[in-house]
């Protein structure tokens, strides 16, 4: 609700981000702990195994858990130091109520009160969809499915969707078109016996650490690298092939691509002819793509990008990763389509040591997205306007059909309703939009427009700061669960210690809500495996299927990979082995991908590429790594990354400040002159808010299928700062 | 066997994870006793860590004027003792890899000691079991070579001196010694030169 209740100075003073350095009395005073928890990392959605430590009902440290298979005790920096985040100054204690001067702790019950009270107004006047839900995705799968079954059962709204909108939607949307399932192909131990590794707009070292390892228990074999990137991370630097592509300019690099392994005669015809559809649309659109044609286009010359067609052709075995560098965009979905398409037309999918994956970000960036917090999902993976799907749905929760609301607005959508007050509450938790989202000048016109705004959250984030009521909820470490890491392995997250002061576990709020919403009775949870159980059995049936698991097996058997429909399924580590997919007729789909420019390219008032991302000691919108004073170390602040050809034309040294001015904002920041970057493309990551924000420069520019954000392009001009 | 540190730079991928574990070492109190560096970062985003070789005939215990560090049945070379160590720095300027740090405030140099409390018990040092590329592999030399196609080197000759040392580094066969010299500028990688080749 309008503008922040004080200077932000004051908030920061009081809510923070400090920096945490030490465990709880120093690490002098770190002696042997009480009890150790084996569970995962609260980030990344590579789930490593890790355990903590908990000394007089405080963590206190972390160790290696080297019998976790995925990472067997390989952890980032990240991981490592995230024992931080607990026993913080800045951790939420009590329920926080906006007033004239900033916040004042209220109790619970008042809390609770108003929140029903202001929502249950809001709808009077506006609609059930006049309030609405942003979550996120690095909730447990049990919190991820009672967000939906809130919105849509106790709230009545069918505006709730998450900031999985930022993260995998555009891969999940092409997986689904493709293969009618949505979940990596294979496990990652394929990655390790494969010959040859494609990774395309994957800073795997910094944003997926431990796939390095995987990656390089390859090569050991001899397996060839392949890396497509406009920057040369630190796996591309040693790789046997770069492809330094223009951002914005993947999908004519990947038709290229299918267009020389078409002339080299790699296709696999009998493959195409058993097991896919369309691809003759696909031969032909390709056609038009010679890397002749292309390679100015691309920014890469010709020979290169018949180099990695016959590098694919040649390698019997072949692993093509993405992430969310060729996703990030306006052609998003074409992006990954066209990925798929290279690896359909050379039958490379589906056998050991060959296939495909998109390497999910955020930390449970699969389960998240499968149990029905997106806003046209309901759990299992359904269509919430398949009318089979929501009849299944909702004889389970015990309400009408009818009444299940449909198909609501994306999360960026919403902030758009929002800014036009066609939507006027919100609830949120686990996602930053004022970080996070691209334009934030317009996130934050947004929410200074709404009418009520209640924020679940552990630490006060920029977006909370504008929320009339904070309840505090529940870090990673401080509840049970599971997550579904990138690999698609369902895992067991454990909780080792309680919420400190007041703070609830945020399913315990989210049912006290529902509860008070006069939906008691469909919330009636005690525990998350209660939830997990509920979960599980309506996802019987569903393209994801948990059926068979329970806690107990997932324990046991150090995760299990969906499908698994039954107690005595083994679970499926790899899909469409004998090249069998998940349409009902048994075939992936081809899709003909026809290149597009960015939203917005780059002209003679903005002459410079800027792309985004991250690096290795941040998270996501920072709200949490900003907060480890070890982490915050590695890199305290943003740079602009440009290549020394470019800053000499613009007169600029390493370390100068320089303005960055996109049509959107300006930020300042200091110069990194490296020659590692395209001459034509600068980055600055994205986790910091306010003036060092760089999403106050990026484009509310959407895929316009799966609506994720072109956070890959942008254009600028850069001006050094006399 | 012996057990040993296998580092390969070639693998780094810079994200500091081994100094971060490091730190978290019982008895470090938060300092990291391995570091990393960008070795030219304005040219490329090569990055090392650097830790403690633990050398055959070690040149900071033989320079200590108190006699504070020692070498243990292993050949591991441990850290001063506190009672002993004066802090006069003479070990850091011995040592060829730049590895002893002084505690101004202590009096005291730190160094690796190979995770003495972790290897004691059977674990490996915290570096090499979190690195997360496997930069740093900790193992016997038959594992290493078994599992890796680069070739450990455990002879390192500066100038007229050759220094051999416990700890290795992998390089690409075939090599036997690494003669360290300065340069003004590494070899570029492929990657790096086809990133000059880009089309703008």
């Amino acid at each position: 609700m309008a503008t922040l209740p004080c200077s932000t100075d004051a908030l920061i003073d009081a809510f923070g981000p400090h920096l945490n350095h030490e465990p709880p009395g120093g690490f002098a005073a770190r002696t042997a702990p009480d009890r150790t928890v084996n569970t995962h990392c609260c980030f990344c959605g590579q789930q490593c195994g890790m355990t903590l430590a908990v000394k007089d009902e405080r963590v206190v440290g972390v160790e290696p858990w080297e019998e976790f298979p995925f990472n067997r005790g390989k952890l980032c920096p990240k991981g490592i130091k995230r024992y931080l985040q607990n026993n913080h100054p800045d951790r939420l204690l009590r329920p926080l109520l906006r007033t004239g001067r900033g916040f004042a702790p209220i109790s619970w019950d008042e809390a609770l009160a108003l929140v029903v009270e202001r929502i249950r107004r809001l709808q009077a006047r506006h609609g059930r969809d006049g309030v609405a839900v942003l979550s996120g995705a690095s909730l447990t799968n049990e919190k991820a499915y009672l967000m939906g079954k809130f919105a849509r059962v106790a709230l009545g709204t069918r505006h709730i969707d998450y900031n999985g909108r930022l993260c995998m939607v555009a891969a999940g949307a092409a997986n689904l078109q493709a293969f009618g399932i949505d979940r990596a192909a294979n496990p990652w131990a394929d990655i390790v016996a494969t010959d040859l590794v494609m990774v395309l707009g994957s800073n795997v070292s910094e944003c997926s650490p431990i796939t390095t390892d995987y990656i390089w228990r390859a090569r050991d074999r001899g397996a060839r690298l392949v890396v497509v990137d406009p920057r040369l991370t630190p796996i591309a630097r040693t790789a046997d092939l770069y492809l330094p592509v223009r951002p914005g300019r993947d999908a004519a690099l990947l038709n290229a691509i299918l267009h020389t392994v078409i002339r080299l005669g790699g296709i696999d015809e009998d493959f195409v002819a058993r097991h896919t559809t369309g691809f003759e649309a696909v031969r032909a659109a390709v056609a038009d793509y010679p890397p002749e044609a292309v390679e100015r286009l691309v920014g890469i010359p010709a020979a290169r990008i018949v180099e990695a067609a016959e590098r694919w052709v040649q390698a019997p075995r072949t692993m093509l990763l993405h992430a969310r560098g060729i996703e990030h965009h306006t052609s998003g979905v074409g992006n990954v389509l066209a990925c798929i398409n290279l690896v359909l037309a050379t039958g490379k999918i589906g056998k050991p040591g060959c296939g495909y994956a998109t390497i999910t970000g955020q930390g449970n960036g699969q389960g998240a997205r499968e149990h029905g917090q997106r806003c046209n999902q309901l759990p299992g993976g359904r269509d919430i306007e398949n009318p089979a799907h929501r009849a299944h749905v909702a004889a389970a929760w015990g309400v009408a059909e009818a009444d299940l609301p449909g198909k609501g607005a994306t999360a960026p959508e919403i902030v758009e309703m929002i800014h036009r007050r066609e939507i006027r509450g919100l609830l949120s938790i686990c996602f930053n939009p004022l970080v996070s989202l691209p334009d934030a000048r317009f996130t934050q016109e947004a929410l200074e427009r709404l009418d009520f705004y209640v924020a679940i959250d552990f630490f006060l984030s920029e977006t909370a700061r504008h929320a009339d009521l904070v309840l505090p909820g529940s870090l990673h470490e401080e509840d049970d669960g599971t997550v579904t890491s990138a690999e698609g392995r369902v895992i067991r997250i454990r909780k080792a210690v309680d919420p400190p002061g007041e703070a609830r576990r945020d399913w315990e709020i989210v049912c006290a809500l529902a509860h008070r919403l006069g939906h008691g009775a469909r919330f009636d949870f005690r525990a998350p495996a209660e939830i997990f159980a509920e979960l599980r059995a309506l996802s019987r049936g569903g393209v994801v299927d948990y059926g068979g698991m329970t806690y107990e097996r997932l324990e046991r058997d150090m995760g299990v990979f969906w499908p698994c429909p039954t107690e005595d399924h083994p679970g499926t580590p790899r899909l469409f082995e004998g090249g069998r997919f998940h349409h009902a007729d048994g075939r992936a789909r081809f899709h003909p991908i026809a290149y597009r420019p960015p939203a917005e390219d780059v002209d003679e008032d903005y002459p410079v590429i800027l792309t985004t991302g991250r690096v290795v000691s941040q998270f996501l919108s920072g709200s949490q790594t900003r907060r480890i004073g070890p982490l915050v170390a590695q890199q305290p602040e943003p740079t602009v990354e440009m290549h020394p050809r470019l800053a000499a034309r613009l007169g600029i040294r390493d370390g100068d400040r320089v303005r960055v001015v996109s049509r959107r904002g300006t930020i300042e920041l200091a110069a990194h002159v490296v020659a590692t970057i395209r001459p034509d493309t600068v980055f600055i990551p994205y986790h910091w808010p306010g003036a060092q924000s760089a999403n106050r420069l990026t484009i509310r520019a959407y895929d316009p299928v799966a609506r994720i954000p072109e956070f890959k392009v942008a254009a600028v001009r850069i001006e050094r700062v006399a | 066997m012996i057990e040993a540190l296998y580092i390969d730079p070639n693998r780094c991928i810079g994200c500091r994870a081994c100094e971060q574990a490091c730190s978290e070492c019982p008895g470090h109190g938060g300092h990291a006793m391995i570091h990393l560096d960008f070795l030219a970062r304005a040219e490329s985003v090569q990055t090392a860590p650097t830790v403690c070789m633990h050398c055959a005939d070690p040149a900071c215990a033989s320079v200590c004027p108190a006699d504070a560090i020692k070498v243990d049945a292993e050949g591991v070379v441990l850290s001063a003792m506190p009672e002993r160590c004066i802090g006069c720095g003479n070990c850091a300027l011995a040592c060829p890899f730049g590895v002893p740090k002084i505690h101004p405030h202590r009096e005291l140099m730190t160094k690796c000691d190979l995770c003495y409390d972790r290897t004691a018990a059977g674990q490996r040092p915290m570096c090499a079991t979190v690195c997360p590329s496997g930069a740093i592999f900790y193992g016997t030399r038959a594992e290493v070579e078994d599992l890796r196609q680069a070739q450990p080197l455990d002879r390192f000759v500066f100038g007229a001196e050759t220094v051999r040392t416990r700890n290795h580094l992998m390089v690409p066969p075939p090599t036997d010694a690494l003669a360290v010299a300065p340069v003004l500028r590494a070899p570029r990688a492929r990657a790096e030169r086809l990133l000059e080749e880009c089309l703008c």
